[in-house]
């Protein structure tokens, strides 16, 4: 008798755990390689990595981002290279958080939080200048009130890159490649994206085209 | 008034200030009891079936576990805007909550609730009004609440309200048939149509009575029907079809907003729980239950609380199951719906008043009763049989049909 089964099948519901989270009390965690808003990283000693090459300007398949670079004034250089950016800004109406720009940056200047849930009331809100985009003196993304954050576990970057660095290259797993960031130093890359026989096939494959 | 309180001691020597100051007091705490009923009965109903589903449901408003939930959707829809449609009638478009509503807090007011208790040097029941016509008062109101479902729809002038309110009417018409006969079979035993001369027919003596005084185990069949039909009285699922989102966008509220939208969904649960509390009285025994054995037999406790205690203990209990129902069981296709209530149910519940009717003979005659009741059982059951066998098959059907 499947109509009696049923009822069987919804009373067994009542005694197993609760699958949903309580959203905004609480958040469940992110994937490893979510992508969300960007931050501009600066180095362990407060100088910005950016160097204003335009480099993820033109790869933005959204055309989000514009940059400006400009030559760094020699008795207070704003980052170490000759040239720093001058003007960062990324419109986050156009954005479709494709972390095409972080891979293409030469200095992991640009890099990827993992928050997503931020919103505006006007569209001057949505683009993000280096005001909002550059880290604090601690190397955290700066909070904005219209964005919501919740522990720390947003401010970690999207970990494809980290895990992969250079170049998006597999065989780089779980290695750190990357330099050192201000208030984090040498970050760890977050583990858990293949298995083990996986990361094997990846890297004899990377040997070869590195070769 | 004698027709609507006949059984009541608190009219036996006449009326005072005192009394209708009773009765008032009365009216007011049974339609404020229905109306927190529906509010519990609603955040209850949301919070098993999320249970069911692995959820958590309303957590946010009135603390953890959002008890206060439908409150604060009942304010919402107080406050907002109630349009009538350019094509609707206007008059009949605004009465129709009213008729929808008001049959179903009549219907409640027969409930016995508790005992015989005294109140202000009055001895008075536990319960609005006991009309001798007891339980047919019950059926009538839910005769007429169906005015509203159909008045609500045809005064839309839209589609999908007035296709909502014609099934409505095609099945309340097609279940009332059953639920009716289903409570015959209770009236024949107790010879009353009462509902407190019901209740104390099923009086709680020793524990067996759970078993041989209430009427739930010698009218099982009745029971079982009864609960079903009155599942689709109330246009609840699995019998939702008037509010089929699928087929019908919302059914008959299609067009209705604000504080009479709300008023439907007040009306409809006000409904099933009075059918719910209705088969307690029919079926369990109302407030009958174990008295405290430690407590003297006419204290507070024993005399106003143990009879409340129980009549809620058995609600609950089919109220629960009612929601069980909602969360197991899609809704039936439309030949479906009137399969089972045609072919089946009137049938069965018909038999069963037949099969009550020749037992309940059988005893006052004196006849042997383990020759008439499975004797009359195996005739009912050869009738079905019958009756099963001259209905044409689906697959002749749709021959004819092609």
């Amino acid at each position: 008798m499947g109509l009696f089964q049923g009822f069987g099948v919804t009373l067994k519901q009542m005694f197993k755990p609760r699958l949903t989270t309580p959203y905004p009390d609480a958040k469940r965690p992110k994937p490893p390689r979510f992508h969300g808003r960007h931050v501009l990283n600066r180095y362990d000693d407060g100088m910005e990595k950016c160097i204003g090459c335009e480099l993820c300007a033109g790869v933005c398949p959204a055309r989000c981002i514009y940059v400006r670079g400009a030559d760094n004034p020699p008795d207070a250089p704003v980052s170490p290279g000759e040239r720093y950016g001058f003007v960062y800004e990324i419109n986050y109406l156009r954005c479709i958080h494709c972390d095409m720009c972080v891979e293409a940056c030469p200095t992991e200047a640009i890099t990827e939080t993992k928050l997503f849930e931020f919103s505006f009331t006007n569209r001057e809100d949505a683009i993000y200048t280096k005001t909002e985009l550059l880290v604090d003196d601690d190397g955290r993304a700066r909070r904005q009130p219209w964005e919501f954050w919740m522990g720390d576990e947003d401010d970690h970057t999207s970990a494809w890159m980290r895990a992969t660095a250079p170049s998006g290259a597999v065989g780089y797993e779980d290695r750190v490649v990357w330099s050192e960031e201000l208030g984090f130093g040498y970050r760890d890359p977050e583990r858990g994206q293949h298995t083990a026989a996986d990361a094997e096939d990846h890297t004899t494959n990377d040997a070869e085209d590195a070769s | 008034m004698r027709l609507l309180a006949a059984g009541d001691p608190l009219f036996a020597d006449g009326l005072d200030f005192g009394i209708v100051l009773i009765v008032i007091v009365k009216t007011v705490v049974t339609f404020a009891l229905l109306l927190v009923l529906v509010l519990f009965y609603i955040w209850f109903m949301r919070k098993v079936i999320a249970d069911m589903q692995n959820r958590i449901g309303p957590a946010r408003a009135g603390g953890r576990f959002g008890i206060l939930q439908t409150l604060a959707d009942g304010i919402k829809l107080f406050f907002k805007e109630q349009s009538v449609p350019d094509s609707a009638d206007p008059f009949v478009f605004r009465l129709a909550p009213y008729l929808s509503i008001i049959p179903a807090f009549l219907a409640f007011s027969i409930i016995p609730i508790g005992g015989e208790v005294s109140m202000f040097g009055h001895e008075t029941y536990l319960q609005l009004a006991d009309p001798e016509i007891g339980v047919l008062f019950l059926l009538a109101m839910s005769g007429i609440g169906l005015y509203g479902v159909m008045l609500a729809g045809w005064a839309s002038g839209s589609k999908y309200p007035l296709l909502g309110s014609v099934r409505a009417s095609a099945q309340m018409l097609s279940y009332e048939a059953a639920f009716g006969l289903a409570v015959v079979a209770v009236l024949l035993h107790a010879g009353t149509l009462s509902t407190r001369g019901i209740v104390n027919a099923q009086a709680w003596t020793s524990w067996d009575s759970f078993a041989t005084s209430w009427y739930w185990t010698v009218a099982v069949v009745s029971f079982a029907i009864f609960l079903v039909a009155a599942i689709a009285e109330t246009n609840h699922p699995p019998f939702d079809l008037v509010e089929a989102e699928q087929e019908l966008v919302g059914g008959f509220v299609t067009e209705y907003t604000g504080m009479r939208f709300a008023i439907f969904f007040l009306a409809e649960f006000m409904n099933l729980i009075t059918m719910s509390a209705i088969a307690v009285t029919l079926f369990l025994g109302g407030p009958s239950g174990p008295a405290l054995g430690f407590l003297p037999a006419d204290g507070t406790v024993n005399v106003w609380l143990m009879p409340v205690f129980w009549f809620f203990a058995k609600l609950l209990f089919l109220l629960f199951c009612t929601v069980w129902v909602r969360a197991s069981l899609p809704r039936l296709r439309y030949d479906q719906l009137m399969d089972l209530g045609w072919k089946w149910l009137i049938e069965l519940a018909f038999l069963a008043v037949m099969v009550t009717a020749v037992v309940l003979v059988g005893r006052d005659e004196g006849w042997n009763r383990w020759v008439v009741v499975p004797a009359s059982i195996a005739g009912a059951v050869a009738v079905l049989g019958a009756l099963r066998l001259c209905m044409p098959k689906r697959s002749e059907l749709v021959e004819e049909e092609a």
